[in-house]
């Protein structure tokens, strides 16, 4: 076990080392960032002099290896647009995205879990193709429409909910529907598929056969087993929505990393955009290496590989 | 009938309902607060430093200028300045208003003015704005309410950057605390003073009661301004919808024109500075593209595009409001702006004989490169096939568009500029035509003739020189001018507000019904 961590750990290194690489030669290759950061219709000695100032006047690889420096030592540098150390920015932003990833995939297990179990053991049924309707919706539906109809139902037309903006939690409702909605048909599918395998399985047959309650026989019998892949991929979803947060915290003015990300890359403002990715793929690569040692250890097959 | 169908009808009425049916909006009236949104976020709110339409607005009712533009008269008015003349071409002398005090009580004195504007020209400041007072050489104090302003050369402009670009700033206070203390807390003499700024989701002002009575500006009447950050334009609708916002503006025509039809909400449509237009490489910097020579090095292919794009058209049914097309290089209202030159109107049949004789009979491929409006470049590229001319479209981020076009590998792109509502022709046509790295035509002729009118005040002089090197533009077809844009003003009914053509909405002048 300690050869395969070693070798996961090694693995997501080199991974993250990768994106950083990627990510900052691909944003620098997006458009001149002095063009950005001296706005339209700046004179070409204007746009010299910010270039030169912030330092994009350098080879590329010396600007990584300096911003890679910086940022092992947990500095992520200033904001060229904002002023404002990147660090500070995404510690005073980074809890709105968690909070609403969070409660999405809660969201998403509250609703997938159910319906799953509900299509598993009535599979074929009315029951199962309402389940199965529900998350063909959840994964046809683009994210940022179906929270657009959800403002203009439970926004404008009933007024339940506020529209934007993130002062009580009475802000989260809707972005939670609508980030958590995409995730529920994997989780739903996979709850399905394994609790109607395990109901099938022998254990359950003399479970039944010994006389045990129905609710203990699909709670503590079938729904335990059938969970355990379930929080491996609602780890790697998580990752996922804290990523894939950024058009819903735009749609509605969530002042969070997604949305910061989003106005970072409109005006360019790299070093934000880079500290963003670094954070998100760090995240989702520590959550999949969290997902294998626990699939490893689930199973000890998955070791040798 | 069966039950899913019944079902299925059940949920397309209550879509159906869900789009059309909106209860009227209640602005926030009671409470005399002036709700509205941005969809971009300040990077600070020191002016000097800022380089966003939103920064203009933000320093209008914050800070007060020298010198104030009527948006209606276009003439110019002491704001600051009690009175204002030249003392020669290079020489500027002014006497400040006396009583005038910053929200922090202190008065406003030559002290303020002159450290200010030295600052701001002080190229080791490295103030983001630079050209607003690169043409300032120093500035003098000849008494406690006195100054002088020496120029590096002529700039006939002054008066129009003195009163829309230069704020003035408390010496004291902004020593103190630098320029990233006064971008969170700015302190002013305008009609508002900033009270809360939370980065990335509001700006606060209130009302300044001791505001200087006889100022050009008129005296604010809303009590509080919340300013909102919401970067996206269909939650900006929705929130003015439910009465959360009473005011945003710069709405597409399509979405403007819904809700003009929601009860309690009035769409204002304004004709703004911004121009849309196509620029040729006709300097053929850029050379071969789709494996031929650069076609736009012909004067006649360039008037053939000229005559194929039909820009009434897109002004009238895809713009909108008061959109129209423009023939000369230059808002109209602006300062120099000659109108009476070369006009190509829409003329496809026109267009193909052109490009027959320029040696294109069946047309040419080439890419059309743009950064904003797909559906108007979109409607350009239609126009270009109907006369043969084959354009790829090509969107970038408008960073991306410009290092190309200054690299000289663009040969057609769709841009549009809005003068930074400075309204001189220097603000534009000079801008393009000097041989700086915008300009893809290197006409020497427009250029000298650019170069002397920008530093002649005589304005006789300088509006014959601008009619001169518009007319040559126009004859050479170095741009192809098309249309005016139009802001969608879309507030609250219980709003008396007035929008203008350069795009600053003035909110001190607004007031409830």
């Amino acid at each position: 076990m300690l050869i395969y961590t070693l070798k996961r750990l090694g693995l997501a290194l080199v991974v993250m080392v990768t994106v950083s690489l990627i990510s900052f030669m691909l944003l620098r290759v997006s458009g001149d960032p002095a063009i950005s950061l001296a706005g339209e219709g700046a004179s070409s000695e204007e746009i010299e002099f910010v270039r030169v100032q912030y330092g994009f006047d350098r080879p590329l690889l010396v600007q990584y290896f300096e911003w890679a420096e910086r940022a092992l030592h947990g500095d992520l540098g200033n904001s060229p647009y904002l002023n404002q150390p990147v660090a500070q920015m995404l510690k005073e932003r980074m809890g709105v995205t968690i909070i609403l990833g969070i409660s999405a995939l809660s969201f998403a297990m509250l609703l997938s879990i159910p319906l799953g179990m509900l299509a598993a053991i009535r599979p074929n049924t009315w029951i199962d193709r309402i389940a199965l309707s529900i998350s063909v919706m959840g994964q046809a539906m683009p994210s940022f429409w179906f929270g657009l109809i959800l403002i203009i139902f439970f926004g404008v037309h009933l007024r339940w909910l506020p529209i934007s903006g993130s002062d009580s939690w009475r802000h989260f409702v809707m972005p939670t529907i609508a980030l958590g909605y995409y995730a529920t048909p994997a989780i739903m599918r996979l709850v399905r598929s394994g609790m109607i395998e395990v109901l099938a399985s022998d254990h359950i047959r003399t479970a039944r056969a010994k006389g045990l309650r129905w609710p203990k026989i699909l709670f503590k019998h079938t729904l335990r087993n059938a969970i355990i892949p379930v929080v491996a991929v609602a780890a790697v979803q998580l990752g996922f929505m804290l990523g894939g947060s950024i058009v819903i915290e735009s749609i509605f003015a969530l002042n969070g990393l997604g949305n910061l990300a989003w106005v970072s890359i409109s005006r360019s403002d790299l070093p934000v955009v880079q500290a963003i990715v670094l954070f998100l793929s760090t995240t989702y690569i520590i959550l999949t290496f969290l997902a294998d040692l626990l699939n490893a250890f689930l199973d000890p097959r998955i070791r040798s590989i | 009938m069966k039950k899913s169908t019944k079902l299925l009808s059940l949920l397309l009425v209550v879509f159906i309902s869900c789009f059309c049916y909106f209860q009227p909006a209640f602005a926030d009236k009671k409470n005399d607060t002036l709700n509205i949104a941005f969809s971009k976020e300040l990077e600070t709110l020191d002016r000097y430093f800022n380089t966003a339409r939103e920064g203009i607005v933000v320093a209008r009712h914050v800070f007060d200028n020298l010198l104030y533009r009527d948006p209606v008269t276009y003439e110019y008015k002491g704001l600051l300045a009690k009175s204002f003349k030249w003392n020669s071409n290079t020489e500027m002398e002014i006497i400040l208003r006396e009583g005038v005090r910053f929200h922090n009580g202190q008065e406003m004195t030559a002290d303020d003015v002159v450290y200010t504007l030295n600052f701001a020209a002080n190229p080791d400041n490295k103030v983001k704005t630079q050209r607003y007072s690169s043409w300032i050489d120093h500035v003098e104090k000849t008494g406690p309410y006195g100054v002088k302003i020496i120029l590096k050369k002529p700039f006939p402009a002054a008066f129009e950057f003195l009163s829309g670009a230069n704020p003035i700033y408390p010496k004291d206070y902004y020593k103190k605390v630098g320029t990233k203390g006064f971008g969170m807390k700015p302190i002013g003499t305008g009609p508002y003073r900033i009270t809360d700024v939370i980065p990335g989701k509001k700006i606060v002002m209130e009302i300044n009661k001791e505001y200087f009575k006889d100022s050009p500006k008129g005296q604010p009447s809303i009590g509080k301004i919340v300013w909102r950050t919401l970067p996206e334009i269909n939650t900006q609708m929705a929130e003015l919808m439910t009465g959360g916002l009473d005011w945003i503006y710069l709405v597409p025509p399509d979405q403007a024109a819904k809700l003009a039809k929601t009860p309690g909400i009035t769409v204002t449509p304004a004709e703004t500075m911004r121009i849309g237009y196509l620029t040729f490489d006709a300097a053929n910097r850029s050379g071969k593209e789709h494996g031929m020579e650069n076609p736009f090095v012909k004067l006649k292919v360039r008037q053939a595009v000229n005559h194929a794009i039909n820009k009434t058209s897109i002004a009238r049914n895809l713009i909108g409001g008061q959109s129209r097309a423009v023939y000369s290089a230059c808002f109209p209202s602006q300062f120099g702006c000659e109108q009476d030159v070369k006009k190509y109107e829409y003329d496809p049949q026109k267009a193909k004989q052109l490009l027959a004789e320029a040696g294109y009979p069946d047309g040419f491929e080439t890419t059309l490169y743009g950064y904003r409006n797909r559906p108007f470049a979109e409607a350009m590229i239609g126009d270009l096939a109907a006369v043969g001319i084959k354009a790829k479209l090509m969107m970038m981020k408008y960073s991306a568009l410009r290092e190309k076009a200054r690299a000289g590998k663009a040969q057609m792109q769709f841009l549009t500029w809005g003068s930074y509502s400075i309204n001189d022709v220097s603000a534009i046509t000079s801008h393009f035509f000097e041989f700086e790295a915008d300009d893809l035509a290197r006409d020497e002729i427009v250029r000298d003739l650019l170069i002397e009118a920008d530093t002649s005040i005589d304005q006789a002089k300088r509006k014959e020189l601008y009619s001169k090197a518009l007319k040559r533009i126009a004859e050479q077809a170095y741009w192809c001018p098309m249309f005016t844009y139009v802001s969608n003003n879309c507030y609250s009914d219980s709003l008396d507000f007035t929008p203008y053509p350069d795009a600053v909405p003035r909110f001190f002048q607004a007031r409830w019904k």
